[in-house]
């Protein structure tokens, strides 16, 4: 009889903390981020498709067309081309494609690279209804920032 | 005698419109908290999309269940199935009729108003029910035998609680219910602790009922998601699904009302000061808010543990406060 009573209160007075603890959380920060209207910085380390870096001195892509990335690709979805220009030590880019529908994100470019002209980007809104959106001219994106 | 009479019939139209109108709007907006205290609870923020604090959500939801078809299904029994929906709307839209909002606004007062109140309370389970059955949907089926076994063991422990009510207040009449409780919330038939010391205990057992009467969890055994689907409303669509809706929240805001008319001094001030129909509505939508904070504070009971609740604690609680009562209205003459 007694362990009835107590188990019954015992049951009584968890739910009324399991309330308090509801009733707590109503008036907490709020965690939903209104998304489409605000958005997040991404964090350091993550990894969105492959951009070419740019060197700050001369304002040129860092890239010397060695084609590593280009064979240590597993899916190849790099395409790049060079010219050497007149008087120029080493040769420069004049297209480098990236076909980001077969690309698998697994990083293998940027560590084949030696002269650190690969970075992952922080791009995530890449989201779209046409192929040719995903065939992604990186030359033309690291010429845009300057 | 031909003025009265039109006097009488308008008097009809206005407190149907009237009734209808309120059961409707309270539908709307008790989904719309149903969503949003939920999303605060849970550190979100809700519908914010439509209107302003997502206020026109309900709005949208109606048009959206406005503007399907309704289909019904191959093997259904189509005229209960179709007869349900409405069998559910009715009562629940019938028992606002007796209830006393404030001193003035009544539709009808029934000297038997509280009597009516229960008597149609049991038909909202007969249409569940029907539901169930007409659906012909094995899911439907477990639910209305669900629906049945729950609503009589949830009815015998309210009801018990009703009649050491009505043995202090000495009246099945709501607006009198009430009127016995004026002047301040020590007047209360909450804290009326001279006629029976476990008041606020048997007010307790009254809510939980409630919640099961009404099919709200923790006790929504009818429409278990994760078990039955949607239970009886499977096979529902567009407004057939809408007036079960409707029903639901309906029934939310009669039964609130009526454990606010008899425990809570339905239009009366707590601290005496001037009473009137807001103070009922404060009193209605804080016991809506504890419903809906309830529901999203604990997960659904299996169904002997709905069971063994009301036959192991609330019947025997409920029969110990019944007759308590009796013993103190003996020992303790009423004034």
């Amino acid at each position: 009889m007694i362990k009835y009573f107590k188990t019954n209160i015992e049951g009584a007075w968890t739910l009324a903390v399991g309330m308090w603890i509801t009733f707590c959380h109503m008036f907490r920060r709020r965690v939903t981020l209104d998304y489409p209207y605000k958005s997040l910085t991404m964090t350091p380390r993550y990894r969105g498709h492959i951009d070419l870096i740019k060197d700050e001195t001369t304002g040129k892509p860092k890239c010397i067309v060695c084609m590593a990335c280009q064979r240590a690709c597993p899916s190849g979805c790099i395409k790049l081309d060079g010219v050497k220009p007149e008087g120029a030590t080493r040769k420069e880019p004049t297209s480098y494609t990236l076909n980001f529908t077969t690309c698998s994100l697994c990083g293998l470019c940027v560590e084949s690279c030696n002269f650190g002209a690969l970075k992952f980007s922080k791009e995530y809104n890449l989201a779209s209804l046409r192929k040719e959106d995903y065939q992604m001219d990186l030359l033309a994106r690291v010429q845009e920032k300057t | 005698m031909t003025h009265e009479m039109v006097m009488d019939g308008l008097r009809l139209v206005l407190y149907v419109a009237g009734l209808i109108l309120f059961a409707a709007t309270n539908a709307a907006y008790l989904s719309l908290a149903e969503r949003k205290i939920p999303s605060w609870m849970q550190l979100r923020r809700g519908p914010t999309e439509v209107g302003p604090w997502g206020l026109l959500q309900p709005v949208a939801d109606g048009l959206k269940l406005m503007s399907k078809q309704i289909l019904i299904p191959q093997d259904t029994d189509k005229f209960l199935f179709i007869l349900a929906p409405v069998m559910v709307v009715v009562p629940s839209i019938l028992c606002l009729v007796t209830l006393p909002f404030s001193e003035t606004i009544a539709a009808r007062n029934y000297n038997l108003g509280l009597l009516m109140i229960f008597a149609f309370g049991a038909i909202n389970m007969f249409a569940l029910m029907l539901a169930g059955w007409a659906s012909a949907n094995k899911y439907s089926s477990i639910a209305a035998a669900r629906v049945v076994a729950q609503n009589i063991a949830y009815e015998i422990p309210a009801l018990l609680i009703v009649i050491s009510l009505v043995m202090i207040t000495h009246t099945f009449n709501l607006h009198s219910i009430v009127d016995q409780q004026s002047g301040g919330f020590w007047h209360w038939n909450l804290f009326n602790l001279k006629a029976n010391p476990l008041m606020p205990l048997s007010f307790l057992i009254f809510f939980i009922c409630l919640l099961a009467e009404a099919n709200r969890a923790p006790f929504d055994m009818v429409e278990a998601e994760s078990e039955l689907v949607a239970g009886a409303f499977t096979e529902y669509s567009g407004m057939g699904f809408g007036l079960f809706f409707i029903a639901e929240y309906a029934n939310i805001v009669v039964g609130c009302s009526v454990a606010t008319i008899l425990f809570l001094g339905g239009w009366h001030c707590p601290f005496g000061l001037l009473p009137g129909v807001h103070w009922f509505l404060i009193k209605l939508y804080s016991l809506c808010f504890a419903v809906i904070w309830v529901r999203w504070s604990f997960p659904r009971t299996q169904f002997y543990g709905l069971l063994n609740l009301s036959w192991k604690i609330l019947i025997p609680l409920a029969l110990f406060n019944l007759i308590l009562t009796a013993v103190m209205l003996k020992v303790i003459p009423m004034p």
